[in-house]
């Protein structure tokens, strides 16, 4: 399958040398997209965390221990592991921006996506969501809640995508060719210290356009193929290298 | 009695009374299952032991070698009515149910296993044509109906529906169109049982899985086609033999055992010939090019023991106890080849399925395990007492065994 290409290519820039870890984008994901709170908590593994902070580290005994953090969204990939797999075209490579799309109604449930995705960024709903009481005041009204037994992921939060295009058109702008103010998803726009950038990485004015193309900018698993629009950068060389499988022989991106 | 006159003319059966003790043995599996079966229709998937990590486990692992070992029901249809081994008359009846069983239990757990159940015909309503997921919907249903309508006319058979006259001719017409349902049969599993490899082969995010191709198809597509058709006539004959343990009776002869026993054995030698260079290619280049080595794909739990027991243990002994003469004529040997058979292909769907997901992928990840819980064993648990029950009612009410009468006379 050959990676897809659209005119516009939402993407997101992580400088992980800026990133402290401090979850606010996992909890403004949350909150934006209507993620539910589980029951059991304390099972990471089935909770609903379409953005989670993953910890590095350089292996080293003080004084040379060096941690980062990795925010992992949904890669949105050009060549997704999960669209092509899926029985029942649930999912699939969005022309607009190029985002990963997921039909809720549509998804029977079979997790075969979540087999094929090696980010885990998909999960599942294995249980009825429920809110604490009051708590499902808080809403999201653009989001829709998700039932039991279907997968569901981060869309870069295509529900501001869809109401910027709507702004821009009545203001009588281009609604293909949105500033990078227009569209911010949630964990974007909360991050304290600016670690996260996004906009169109195809629009050479939009700032993650000139970050990917860093000496420091990687991508998760490149060699896979799954061509991710999510870019992360470091200057540290050893949170470069476990951005993918580097065999020990191997030389690291931007070195 | 009135159970009597169901009986095959000429055939002993056990007493009705004991007959309904097994029964209530299985009707114990099947209700312990079917408590788990409405907890999880009532709560969701939720109830069993899968989580993000492994959305895939022992249903799938259990579907996939149910699928494998019911593949004697096209193969031997084929060997049968295709290339005309007449020899094979004599078990094909029992490799039809055994099918039968195997992929109607397959479909059930399905219907568990999906997180919307109610929308399971979405997959023929909105399919994914690049989706392997897709043709093994389409070709495990189709499938299945090719196997309901080879089992009706054993059904029909039955000494008193036998007697109607419609029935009667029902049956025989059944019979005269059978090669055409083998030969549909034969295409469809063919296919299907590829896909189901394909589904784990084309899974490039998983380096444990993936695989190079031919065309549009991984070699996981031709080794699953293998595999099963390897292992397929082995567990036919193994669940022959084990009904003649259970019923005291002689059901097939030897002389057709220890074919089946070479049929599965030949192709046994000829899928772990590719095999075997498929994980030398796939650890040598394939893994590399993904920056990873062959020892980063096991750790404590998922070691390479299992590797060594699928190809060597479970592989080249059993093939090599099935194929010579010497060793498949001595019954102990047979049976331990088949089994050690079904084993092997057991462990390689248990690897694609658990295996493939519980690999790290990225290099900050680590290891998880997975265990089935109580929920995911009581349902599998019922299928297997399920097609218990469709295995004794046939055996008890169908002539299934044609040399049956002559072998105990």
């Amino acid at each position: 399958m050959q990676v897809k290409e659209f005119k516009v290519k939402w993407g997101m820039v992580v400088d992980l040398d800026k990133c402290t870890g401090c979850g606010a984008c996992m909890v403004a994901c949350q909150a934006e997209n209507n993620i539910a709170p589980v029951t059991e908590g304390s099972n990471k593994l089935r909770t609903l965390t379409w953005m989670l902070v993953y910890e590095l580290s350089n292996g080293k005994d003080f004084p040379e221990h060096d941690i980062a953090y990795l925010p992992r969204p949904c890669m949105q990939c050009g060549k997704p592991s999960c669209s092509t797999v899926c029985p029942v075209v649930a999912t699939t490579k969005d022309e607009e921006g190029g985002i990963v799309s997921q039909i809720y109604p549509r998804c029977i449930g079979c997790r075969y996506c979540m087999a094929a995705c090696p980010y885990h960024a998909r999960y599942f709903n294995w249980f009825d969501p429920v809110w604490p009481e009051g708590m499902d005041k808080t809403l999201n009204i653009s989001t829709s809640v998700r039932p039991r037994g279907v997968v569901e992921k981060c869309t870069f939060c295509h529900h501001r995508f869809a109401a910027a295009k709507e702004k821009a058109r009545m203001e009588g702008r281009d609604p293909m060719h949105l500033e990078e103010e227009d569209y911010i998803p949630a964990c974007v726009e909360v991050c304290p210290t600016g670690a996260i950038v996004f906009g169109d990485l195809n629009n050479p004015e939009h700032k993650v356009a000139k970050l990917a193309k860093s000496r420091y900018a990687f991508r998760l698993l490149e060699r896979l193929g799954t061509d991710p629009q999510v870019y992360y950068m470091s200057k540290r060389e050893w949170v470069r290298r476990q951005g993918d499988n580097y065999l020990e022989n191997e030389k690291t991106k931007g070195e | 009695m009135l159970d009597k006159e169901w009986i095959p003319e000429g055939v002993e059966r056990c007493s009705f009374g004991k007959f309904i003790v097994w029964l209530g043995l299985i009707g114990a599996v099947l209700l312990w299952g079917l408590y788990a079966t409405i907890k999880i229709f009532a709560n969701g998937i939720g109830v069993t032991g899968l989580d993000n990590y492994f959305g895939f486990g022992l249903w799938i692992t259990f579907d996939l070698a149910v699928i494998a070992l019911g593949a004697g029901a096209f193969f031997s249809g084929f060997l049968k009515y295709i290339i005309r081994v007449d020899q094979l008359k004599n078990i094909i009846n029992l490799a039809v149910i055994v099918g039968f069983i195997c992929y109607s239990g397959a479909m059930l757990i399905l219907t568990l296993d999906i997180g919307q159940p109610l929308r399971a015909w979405f997959g023929y309503w909105h399919p994914n044509v690049h989706s392997m997921l897709t043709e093994v919907i389409f070709c495990i249903t189709c499938y299945c109906t090719v196997l309901i309508i080879e089992y009706i006319p054993l059904i029909l058979e039955n000494r008193k529906l036998n007697k109607i006259r419609f029935l009667h001719h029902l049956a025989h017409n059944f019979h005269v169109y059978m090669p055409l349902f083998a030969g549909i049969g034969t295409f469809l599993s063919t296919f299907h049982q590829g896909s189901l490899g394909g589904m784990y082969g084309v899974l490039f995010g998983r380096p444990f899985a993936f695989r190079e191709g031919f065309f549009i198809w991984p070699w996981t597509f031709f080794l699953f086609v293998f595999s099963a058709i390897a292992s397929g006539p082995a567990f036919t004959m193994l669940v022959a033999t084990l009904m003649e343990v259970i019923t005291g009776r002689k059901l097939v002869d030897y002389k057709t055992k220890a074919l089946m026993g070479k049929i599965a054995g030949t192709l046994l030698g000829a899928y772990l010939f590719f095999k075997i260079l498929d994980t030398w290619f796939w650890a040598t280049d394939t893994l590399p090019r993904m920056g990873l080595t062959f020892d980063q794909m096991f750790n404590d739990v998922y070691g390479q023991w299992l590797l060594w027991a699928e190809l060597g243990l479970c592989g080249i002994i059993p093939a090599i106890l099935l194929i010579v003469p010497k060793f498949r004529n001595i019954p102990a040997l047979l049976y331990i080849g088949a089994i050690l058979d079904c084993i092997g292909v057991c462990i390689n769907r248990f690897v694609f399925t658990v295996q493939t997901i519980a690999l790290p992928v990225m290099p900050f990840d680590k290891w998880y395990s997975y265990t089935p819980n109580w929920a995911e064993w009581a349902t599998t648990f019922e299928i297997i007492a399920y097609g218990a029950l469709v295995l004794s009612l046939s055996y008890r009410y169908l002539p299934v065994f044609p040399q049956e009468k002559k072998l105990n006379s």
